[in-house]
């Protein structure tokens, strides 16, 4: 494992391996290791690529390294009544870099948007091994192309962040669960559809397979006392709701936030129309899969104990699109972690990859997108 | 009038008749202009100091002939302009002598609307506002807002990553487009995302919206809508002077207050504004803000009272709550007509439209009194407050000679002092030609390379739009080529584990 000190040694690093073909992988804190093929690659850690440039919260800009750990920021954002609102989430060595890297989001995702949403601006090196600055420190900006929004989610393949800068927002003061209990996932669905579509202002709304439904409602206190009850009045034809603890709660969310306390070797993230979420649990069940709802439907976690039925496929025939997510490395090996795209997007995406990354240094076999990039760098 | 285009291409003009025939044959009827009167209304944009007639235009009606269209200009290396309403304010629709304008004002359906999920497909020539239109009966709205949405369309909207006075609380285009169907320079025809959230792969669509039309032409596209607020409410604040104002503006965010708009005016905003439209503005304060809030009638009293609190705190000389629909909507009306009230007052302004840290905004209306005197042109300045977005409107005199010159040259000094303070060049407006020349005093030569190569993945021969953003054309085998750094042995001091 190569460790560089700062973006020199960082630079120098990525620069030579392009110069003699040698493949890099780019790693935070190493909690998503397992996500992907196995592959042969020279691991880069950036964890000593830590601390925070910047933070001007009157601004709402915070600007960090890469290898800061995620619970470090949520800490100092706390600290100035704030907060990071794609609700990112992750074990406790994840870190900014890679939570942004992979397109972590919360529940909250719902309303007020992802990883992508929220990264204003970076610097990094590219798989050329240049450094380029892109977007900006200022919550408001169209000046070039919006290069943040392609490093986002985008698992190491085009370049190493060595700074990125975030949009802050205030947190809510205060912030409550309202819950509703044994609703089918139909049901559940057609609850949380009313919710988000109504002006109560929901944040999140969640569903989990034993039959709780959540919804929550965040803001200043008059506010939310005032939302919570015209929801009692919105949703009266759907289901009674009842105000849940945040102690209670917060493990519930948690739950349908990460799906990972889901049964199953293997697992499955389902991002879809929220409408066709309760057909697909309904074709899956007599499968014998665990599975949890969030985003209102938007969002389906799904774990079963093999790879067996075509998850993949059934979600596509919803309008989705299934990511592996949890798999035995065999399993990851033959299943590539992320749905293949049609043949026109899946070029102009390997086109823009070499646009950063010439010769594939961050190309290894972890995704199948980047299985030719070495015959296409000629 | 410093701005200049690329030479017209003398082969592509030799070839027009050619091209005229292969246009009518993708597009009959009366889909193709060529005549040099009927190419007139389309010589410009937004930015109206900027005029060129297209070679010819071309309004498809049909995803097949716009993909047809650029297929033939691509075999035959034909530069391509798109256009959607041509409201652009930076000029990324002006025409070229040698390029066809590829005008999208037919694609006007609304394709469809989900309420159970909150998504509208629409073609790119609706209106930012008809699609609002078309949802509000059910009580939803398409959150961003430029102040030319009733002509804007949402193609351009995308093309720009147009925002409005109400993104801070709601975001801009991109933060509000869910996929679109996307024709590339070659004639294919992509999707990138679609009716749900966080597609598989890179974030194509992201790069796309706000690339100003060079990397393909938009067919379609899904927006989230949202649920109309329950209600809004403004409050109107005059202050004895920037720095008060811009004080009340932090201390509103520092408690966690988000507010759905947050408008400041200088004292010659205030005063033409006011004698346009008759408002009510306070005369004798240095700068007024407007503050709107929506969502419960509970939240909205909470919050007003609030902000008019920390408003008295930072030295408030006269606070107006609205009491009603009409009187925010008249507190409105001053700030919606600063423009064209600037317009009475002088016989031409030239918009500008940089981002800064809100902390600098004293220091920069200051430098920007120094400037104005430099230059010898007045200016007055509206002000996104909550996002720092500062829109100053510089007056000047076209029929002067050397008048316009010297606003281009005020407005560079004054995007130039933005970026020196730690903003940006753009915060809505985009770069197109306006502040094409520009991009260096924000972005190094390796950024804007970087940049430029994702442009050669979509277009690698650069036909699309071509002069507009970029103050350097390099050719993508050029930016391609690899410096190899060749050297010693990689890192023996480096920490290996």
């Amino acid at each position: 494992m190569l460790a560089p000190r700062d973006a020199q040694d960082l630079r120098a690093i990525i620069a030579d391996a392009a110069a003699s073909g040698r493949k890099l992988e780019l790693r935070g804190g190493g909690t998503k290791a397992d996500f992907g093929a196995p592959r042969e690659a020279e691991i880069v850690s950036l964890t000593a690529l830590s601390g925070v440039v910047d933070y001007d919260p009157a601004e709402l800009v915070l600007t960090v390294r890469p290898g800061t750990p995620l619970a470090e920021i949520e800490a100092l954002v706390a600290g100035e009544g704030q907060m990071l609102a794609f609700e990112p989430w992750g074990d406790a060595a994840a870190t900014i870099g890679g939570t942004v890297a992979a397109g972590v989001a919360g529940s909250r995702r719902v309303t007020a948007g992802s990883a992508r949403d929220h990264l204003l601006g970076l610097t990094a090196v590219s798989g050329r091994g240049e450094v380029f600055v892109a977007g900006a420190k200022v919550v408001k900006n169209v000046t070039g192309y919006d290069l943040p929004k392609l490093l986002a989610g985008s698992w190491g393949r085009l370049a190493a962040m060595t700074e990125l800068t975030l949009k802050v927002l205030p947190a809510p003061r205060v912030t409550t669960t309202l819950a509703a209990h044994g609703l089918s996932p139909r049901a559940a669905h057609a609850a949380m559809a009313c919710a988000l579509g109504s002006n109560a202002d929901v944040s999140a709304a969640a569903h989990l397979k034993r039959g709780i439904t959540l919804l929550r409602v965040a803001g200043f206190a008059p506010s939310v006392e005032a939302r919570c009850a015209a929801l009692a009045g919105l949703l009266s034809d759907h289901c009674s709701l009842s105000l849940l603890d945040e102690a209670a709660a917060a493990p519930l969310w948690a739950e349908a936030m990460t799906g990972h306390k889901l049964a199953g070797a293997v697992g499955w993230r389902i991002h879809l129309p929220p409408r066709h979420a309760p057909a697909l649990v309904e074709t899956l069940e007599p499968l014998g899969i665990d599975w949890a709802m969030d985003w209102g439907g938007g969002r389906l976690w799904v774990a079963l104990d093999n790879a067996g039925p075509d998850v993949r496929m059934l979600a596509a025939q919803a309008g989705g699109e299934a990511t592996l997510v949890r798999a035995d490395a065999p399993t990851r090996g033959r299943i590539p972690a992320f749905p293949p795209r049609p043949a026109g997007v899946a070029a102009l995406e390997t086109r823009v990859a070499r646009a950063f990354d010439p010769t594939g240094v961050f190309a290894t076999t972890r995704f199948a997108e980047d299985a030719h990039a070495d015959q296409l760098s000629a | 009038m410093s701005i200049a285009m690329p030479a017209p291409d003398e082969g592509t003009l030799a070839k027009r008749d050619r091209i005229i025939a292969a246009m009518q044959a993708i597009v009959p009827g009366e889909g193709v202009i060529t005549q040099a009167d009927a190419l007139r209304p389309w010589e410009s944009d937004g930015l109206t100091a900027y005029r060129q007639p297209p070679m010819l235009v071309v309004l498809p009606e049909t995803v097949e002939q716009v993909s047809a269209v650029l297929r033939w200009c691509h075999g035959e290396g034909v530069k391509v302009v798109p256009r959607g309403s041509g409201t652009s304010l930076s000029g990324g629709a002006l025409p070229l002598a040698d390029a066809v304008l590829l005008g999208m004002g037919k694609f006007k359906r609304v394709l469809d609307v989900d309420y159970e999920d909150r998504v509208a497909v629409v073609q790119p020539g609706v209106t930012n506002l008809a699609i609002t239109q078309a949802v509000e009966a059910r009580g939803f709205y398409y959150a961003p807002d430029p102040s030319s949405q009733i002509a804007c369309s949402i193609g351009g909207n995308v093309a720009e990553n147009s925002g409005g006075v109400h993104c801070l609380k709601y975001g801009l285009t991109t933060n509000n487009v869910l996929g679109v169907e996307l024709v590339l320079m070659d004639g294919e025809v992509v999707r990138l995302g679609g009716r749900h959230l966080d597609p598989a792969g890179l974030d194509l669509l992201g790069v796309v919206v706000g690339s100003e039309g060079l990397l393909g032409v938009v067919t379609e596209v899904t927006v989230r809508i949202l649920p109309k607020p329950e209600t809004a409410r403004a409050v109107l604040v005059g202050f004895p002077d920037a720095e008060s104002a811009g004080a009340c503006v932090a201390q509103v965010i520092a408690e966690g207050i988000i507010p759905a708009g947050m408008e400041m005016m200088d004292r010659p905003a205030i005063h033409a504004a006011e004698a346009f439209v008759q408002v009510g503005y306070p005369l004798d304060v240095g700068a007024l803000l407007i503050v709107e809030v929506d969502g419960p009638a509970a939240e909205c009293d909470h919050l007003i009272g609030e902000i008019a609190r920390i408003a008295d705190h930072n030295g408030a000389t006269t606070t107006r709550v609205s009491q009603d629909e009409a009187e925010r909507m008249a507190f409105w009306a001053g700030r919606k007509a600063a423009f064209p009230a600037v317009g009475r007052i002088s016989p031409d302004y030239y918009c500008m439209d940089g981002t800064i840290p809100r902390r600098q905004l004293p220091h920069v209306l200051r430098r920007m009194e120094e400037l104005s005197a430099h230059h010898g042109l007045g200016v007055a300045n509206v002000f996104h407050a909550g996002d720092g977005n500062l829109h100053p409107l510089i007056l000047y005199d076209a029929n002067v000679p050397g008048e316009l010159d010297r606003a281009e040259e005020f407005g560079n000094d004054i995007l130039r002092l933005c970026v020196e303070v730690g903003g940006v060049l753009t915060g809505e407006h985009g770069v197109g030609i306006e502040k094409r020349d520009l991009m260096p005093v924000m972005f190094g030569e390796e950024d804007l390379k970087q940049q430029q190569r994702v442009k050669c993945a979509f277009d690698p021969d650069l036909l699309l739009n071509p002069g507009k953003v970029f103050p350097t054309l390099h050719r993508c085998a050029e930016l391609g080529r690899m410096h190899v750094h060749h050297g010693a042995l990689p890192f023996p001091e480096l920490p290996r584990f």
